[in-house]
């Protein structure tokens, strides 16, 4: 966890360094007598050698201050604090409606592997992981959006809004569990302990249920800080399709009007929340499994 | 080509001198009695050669994939003369008119005929995933080719920084890489190239671990053959179907990351056309041209599928404990 923080801070540390352009230049334009440049400067700490600019960095941002937004000239803080809880509120529903239709599937297609059940639903768990999200959000968006008009085109207030995004990345996400779910149940069907209740006469049910369910339910909980990080990372197209003011667009219109701060900012919490992600699965992981200790 | 305890080593060697020499070195070798000479012949490395081909095609996934990729591939190369128009030709009059004869998918906000458009963005799109791929299989097997022979305290640097980048998900750090950079083609390869090596550092690390204690680089070492030659001609074939497999995997995520950030407009940039990028101007006109949106995703879907449809019969070929 702590050479990831490490190693995310560096990353997005250096987006302004290596940045092409002056970052004081793109703060107080071109046209600026070299005092005022030079003072510029001096406030931002260009002038002191990188290492100490990261550990200021690193300061700041533990202290929870992200900097001040070039183009609006408001704290970043701020403008994050307004998108997170949209971006959060999409992963996490997209995440359970993506668990919800993997988790019975993939048992499924494991339980009758071999047969139509299995084929039928890799098949369209396949179809599913070859369609980019966008393209099915955009498909989804003009059928049922602007042709059947059930559902409004864009906005985030009612729980209607939502209901094409979270559909939109719970259906693509599903088809890349479900193959997750399947595998890791066709794991524990070939272990020891299953061959074991099986030869000791308990029922087909019984052995499904009560000790290959529950084994291979504990490596997907696995699964759920991996694909809560694989959403949250791809909030910024979720956004852009559905017109949804989130930290991913936040963050992608920051690298158009090359307002470093912002992007920054929205980088660092879309970082973070990955790890936490992680995180939390991990922690589950711990709790379900007794063998895991730390 | 000999086989050893069920590992390939060494090569195929053409000339009469070098098979010469590399019977000479397995005698040299019987006398430590490591080696097994089974199917040490031109005719027995052939037939695998041709078994395996059998094999995979013998999948309708692989038969149906490899005709789709070959063709996305000359359409890509032949895009000049299959494309009734320039992918830049601008027609006013006729913008974001329907599919009809004289434009078979209809055309775009400025009258650019989207069919030509898709043709050329095969080129993008192939060239892209192709490169990034390319390059993140070698960054990838050269690190995970250094963790693995040499173990220890390179190891634990290399490992340690596989994990970091592999903690993060692929168009979070692709994104980072081109807000840093600056949003270009040339970017986005290095961007995608830059974050996809991970899995190869990985497989490869894993591999060279248990290869390295086998018997027949413990001969080789014996025999004093220089560290590069026993990761280049002994280790690396051996890992070669396992890096071959993932390759393949890696192309559709390279396709579909590259298609999403261009509908960013981080990737491809105007006039160039990549698929979505098309698609990002079929964002804007979806209620009037739904057209412009769903024929390059069509494209994509059907690309992705193919190369999906053959990584599955590869690796089921070729690999087949990474079945499941």
């Amino acid at each position: 966890m702590i050479p990831l923080l490490i190693g995310l801070t560096l990353i997005v540390f250096l987006i302004l360094h290596l940045a092409p352009g002056d970052p004081v230049d793109l703060m107080v334009g071109p046209n600026v007598t070299p005092e005022v440049y030079e003072n510029v400067r001096n406030k931002l700490g260009l002038d002191k050698p990188l290492y100490v600019q990261y550990f200021t960095f690193l300061k700041n941002v533990l202290r929870g201050d992200l900097g001040t937004s070039i183009l609006k000239n408001v704290p970043v803080k701020d403008l994050i604090a307004e998108r997170f809880p949209i971006t959060l509120k999409l992963g996490v529903l997209s995440l359970l409606v993506s668990f919800a239709i993997a988790i019975p599937i993939g048992i499924q297609a494991a339980k009758y592997r071999n047969t139509p059940v299995d084929y039928l639903s890799m098949t369209f768990a396949l179809v599913g992981i070859s369609i980019p999200t966008f393209g099915f959000g955009l498909t989804l968006l003009y059928i049922f959006a602007y042709k059947l008009r059930w559902f409004p085109v864009s906005g985030h207030d009612t729980l209607l809004h939502l209901v094409l995004p979270v559909f939109t990345v719970g259906l693509t996400d599903a088809a890349v569990t479900a193959r997750m779910v399947r595998s890791s149940m066709l794991e524990v069907m070939g272990e020891d302990y299953i061959r074991t209740a099986r030869s000791k006469g308990l029922s087909e049910k019984v052995v499904m249920n009560k000790h290959a369910l529950k084994n291979a339910l504990i490596s997907v909980i696995t699964l759920l800080g991996m694909r809560m990080g694989w959403i949250l990372g791809g909030s910024a197209i979720l956004e852009t399709v559905f017109s949804i003011p989130g930290l991913g667009r936040l963050m992608v219109d920051g690298i158009f009007s090359r307002d470093y701060p912002v992007v920054q900012g929205s980088m660092l919490v879309l970082g973070v929340s990955v790890l936490v992600g992680n995180l939390i699965a991990d922690i589950l992981y711990a709790l379900v499994d007794p063998r895991i200790k730390y | 080509m000999y086989r050893v305890n069920g590992y390939t080593g060494g090569h195929v060697l053409k000339s009469p001198y070098a098979r010469g020499q590399a019977y000479q070195k397995l005698g040299q070798l019987e006398e430590i009695d490591v080696w097994d000479t089974k199917g040490d012949t031109e005719k027995g490395y052939t037939s695998t050669k041709w078994e395996f081909l059998r094999l995979l095609f013998k999948s309708k996934g692989a038969l149906f994939g490899s005709i789709i990729i070959l063709l996305f591939i000359l359409v890509a190369i032949l895009a000049p003369y299959i494309a009734p128009y320039s992918y830049d030709e601008v027609d006013l009059p006729n913008m974001l008119q329907p599919p009809s004869s004289s434009y078979p998918l209809g055309t775009d906000e400025l009258g650019r005929d989207i069919f030509s458009r898709i043709i050329y963005g095969a080129r993008v799109s192939l060239k892209v995933s192709m490169f990034s791929v390319g390059i993140s299989l070698i960054i990838g097997v050269v690190l995970g080719a250094i963790a693995g022979y040499f173990g220890g305290v390179v190891d634990y640097i290399i490992s340690g920084l596989t994990d970091i980048v592999w903690s993060f998900p692929v168009t979070l750090l692709a994104i980072a890489f081109v807000a840093t950079l600056g949003p270009s083609l040339t970017n986005l390869i290095l961007a995608l190239a830059l974050t996809g090596w991970t899995g190869f550092t990985r497989l490869v690390r894993g591999e060279f671990l248990a290869i390295r204690e086998k018997e027949f680089i413990m001969a080789a070492k014996a025999l004093g053959i220089p560290n590069g030659k026993i990761v280049f001609r002994h280790m690396i074939p051996n890992s070669l179907a396992p890096i071959i497999v993932l390759a393949t995997m890696e192309l559709p995520k390279a396709i579909i990351v590259e298609s999403s950030l261009s509908f960013l407009g981080l990737g491809a940039q105007p006039p160039t056309p990549s698929w979505g990028s098309i698609m990002s101007a079929g964002r804007s006109y979806i209620m009037e041209a739904p057209w412009i949106f769903l024929f390059p995703g069509l494209v994509i879907g059907i690309l992705v599928l193919a190369v999906n449809l053959f990584g599955d019969a590869l690796r089921d070929t070729l690999d087949p404990k990474l079945r499941n």
